[in-house]
């Protein structure tokens, strides 16, 4: 069962008495060779788990910078199956990295969530976080998922109540995500006095390790979250350095893999792991 | 998906999960989840409420104009020398067009929840300017997000929704059109869920959307049927309107949902033509999928991305419909046609020419598909076709295509 792998890293990283450092990137943004060698270079530069986004078109829930990398990603010619290959090729040398893929219902609706959910199982997937597919919608999507041993990991966000709460984590396996802000990825900035609360609720409402995502930018924020959370996650942060690497014409490898390290030095020094 | 079965009454649905059939749902973020959960109570409480009705009914008939004519097109029919043509005057609304109707509905329940804060996504405009139009009636502030495509397009109406103290906000994103005014409006939301009330203008989206805008625009197939009934003694054999996310249609069609002996038929927008795959008809040219909330037919490619519509018609010009139109089109109760953009221009001069109406663009595409209807219907039939909305605002949009200039 492939969902080992999300418990064995965070159970090892508990033992370390350290937060998980999360690497939120695009698949085939900028282009497919790149993102591979990306994608290769996170567990080196620090990155525990992997979130791989899956374009799609049409992403409601994010800010401007991951809709152009999906805009970026689909004009080189990614696609969901595309997507999948990354994860295969990835795989072919490392084994223990956990890798979730983030994204939205449509491309997993029309493959066929059974079809899909057994090649992103022999792929080496681990995960899947679907944006638009909350709990009233997942049982077909869940339900395909887990015969393969693939988590559904739910959202939280500030919006749950603690009743709404105990329905988001019914059945979940993994780990929780919390939403740190009301609003799309990358614009507003989350601030830890206010996850604390909220990511001590979610873990005893689910028993289970909480991820952080959404507005942590900086090395400073993600140590700071990483001292409350489980698992700090940044994706923006690193998709625009994408961006900037192209306009001052470096390596887009070497600046997203450098960047990486330092959020994950960060975190890693935080030092305080899971204050339960 | 399975090949659903007939039900025994049409108008029982959606579920209250929001279903119709396999369609709708509500595929929106966990952010929103509360707030959609909310809504669908607080619409349900102010529908059982007869003060909420009772004041509905007093602003649509002093404001909005209501009831609006159930007129015998007696030239159109002549012309056409079939089945007798009933025009729903739909365009005789304040503001122009049937959207005002849902507005009104929505901006008094926005009211009822507290919300200070109004937002609207709008293709042509009508909806933005009619969503603009009641937020300056009840003073509350409005931002209005449209493609920049749309923008470009529909000037006259954009400064239209500046006069009435809106901010219109053009979206650049993707495609630059209604879809991506929505991910815009829909994102808007996502922050800005304690104060924000989003006035969705057509019948799709999350549940309870695609519900309540039908029931609020239910009030234009309501009186249909007495004003048929009174005209003619009967019930028509056929009605017809546009449909682009479908709310006119779907608020003519609904009061007849279980008159099987009524065809009930829509008109999607076939843009250059369904064959070169620049269109905008999601029933005819697309299939099953899920965006903006919802479970319905889509433009899509192989991979599941959403590709772009292409209509002369701003107000057509999206790659989804309505969910309660997907299920009716495969339960078979209603009938979905398509018109290209070359046929609704034929439509709108003709249209102008003979009845001295002007017809929205969107609402010509139904036209364009009237004269064979009519002679389906054949002569001694009677056929309602819903005028969605006045043309004015498409006059520099038909001159372009005329090769004038203004």
């Amino acid at each position: 069962m492939t969902t080992a792998r999300i418990d064995a890293r965070f159970a090892a990283l508990k033992a370390e008495g350290r937060a998980a450092f999360v690497a939120y990137v695009m698949a085939g943004d900028p282009d497919r060779e790149t993102a591979l060698k990306i994608l290769k270079g996170l567990p080196a530069a620090g990155a525990d788990l992997i979130e791989l986004g899956f374009p799609f078109s049409d992403p409601m829930a994010e800010g401007p910078p991951i809709q152009r990398a999906a805009q970026r990603a689909l004009a080189a010619g990614m696609t969901t199956r595309g997507t999948l290959d990354l994860v295969r090729a990835f795989r072919e040398s490392d084994q223990a990295t956990p890798i979730i893929l983030m994204g939205y219902t449509n491309p997993l609706f029309v493959w066929g969530y059974e079809a899909f959910a057994r090649d992103a199982a022999a792929a080496g997937v681990d995960g899947l976080i679907v944006v638009d597919t909350p709990p009233e919608e997942a049982a077909p999507l869940a339900a395909a998922l887990d015969v393969n041993g693939l988590s559904l990991i739910r959202l939280a966000t500030p919006t749950s109540d603690d009743r709404r709460l105990a329905t988001i984590v019914r059945g979940t396996t993994g780990f929780v995500y919390y939403v740190a802000v009301t609003g799309v990825t990358g614009v507003k900035e989350a601030v830890a006095d206010d996850v604390a609360p909220a990511v001590a609720r979610v873990r005893k409402a689910s028993g289970l390790p909480v991820a952080v995502g959404f507005g942590i930018r900086t090395p400073e924020r993600a140590a700071a979250i990483a001292r409350v959370a489980d698992a700090a996650v940044v994706g923006s942060a690193l998709v625009d350095e994408i961006v900037a690497a192209k306009v001052v014409n470096e390596d887009v490898t070497a600046r997203v893999l450098s960047k990486v390290e330092s959020l994950a030095k960060a975190v890693r020094s935080a030092r305080l792991g899971r204050a339960v | 998906m399975n090949v659903p079965a007939k039900p025994n009454d049409y108008s029982a649905y959606p579920t209250p999960e929001g279903r119709f059939g396999d369609f709708g749902g509500r595929y929106v973020p966990e952010t929103l989840m509360p707030l959609v959960l909310e809504l669908d109570a607080a619409y349900a409480a102010a529908k059982a409420d007869p003060s909420f009705q009772a004041e509905l009914d007093g602003f649509l008939s002093h404001y909005v104009g209501r009831p609006s004519p159930l007129y015998f097109a007696e030239r159109l029919t002549e012309y056409f020398g079939a089945a007798k043509i009933y025009l729903k005057r739909e365009e005789l609304n304040h503001t122009g067009s049937h959207k005002i109707n849902n507005c009104m509905g929505q901006i008094l329940l926005a009211r009822r929840m507290g919300k200070t804060r109004i937002i609207a996504e709008t293709g042509a405009g009508q909806h933005g300017v009619a969503t603009a139009t009641v937020c300056a009636r009840f003073g509350l502030p409005c931002v209005v997000y449209m493609g920049a495509v749309d923008v470009e397009r529909q000037k006259p109406n954009v400064f239209r929704m500046n006069l009435l103290g809106a901010e219109v906000v053009p979206v650049t994103s993707g495609s630059a059109t209604l879809k991506d005014a929505m991910n815009e409006a829909l994102r808007d939301w996502v922050t800005n869920v304690h104060d924000t009330y989003y006035l969705i203008g057509t019948a799709a989206g999350m549940h309870p959307y695609p519900m309540m805008v039908r029931d609020l625009q239910a009030v234009i197939g309501r009186e249909v049927r007495e004003q048929v009934m009174a005209a003619e003694g009967r019930l028509p054999d056929a009605i017809m309107a546009c449909v682009g996310g479908g709310s006119n249609a779907i608020g003519v069609f609904h009061p007849f949902l279980n008159d099987e002996g009524v065809r009930l038929i829509g008109v999607e927008a076939a843009g250059d033509g369904l064959e070169t795959g620049r269109h905008a008809a999601a029933i005819n040219g697309g299939r099953p999928g899920v965006l903006h909330g919802n479970m319905t037919y889509l433009l899509q490619n192989d991979d599941g991305q959403i590709t772009e519509a292409h209509s002369i018609s701003a107000g057509l010009d999206y790659p989804g419909i309505g969910p309660e139109h997907s299920w009716l089109h495969d339960v078979g109760r209603a009938e979905y046609l398509s018109a290209t953009d070359t046929e609704s221009l034929d439509a709108f001069k003709l249209f102008a020419e003979l009845e001295g109406i002007l017809p929205a663009i969107e609402s010509a595409h139904a036209i364009a598909r009237l004269g064979e209807v009519a002679r389906q219907v054949g002569k001694g039939g009677v056929l309602v076709l819903n005028l969605s909305g006045r043309g004015d605002k498409d006059v520099a949009t038909v001159a372009a295509h005329l090769g004038r200039t203004i």
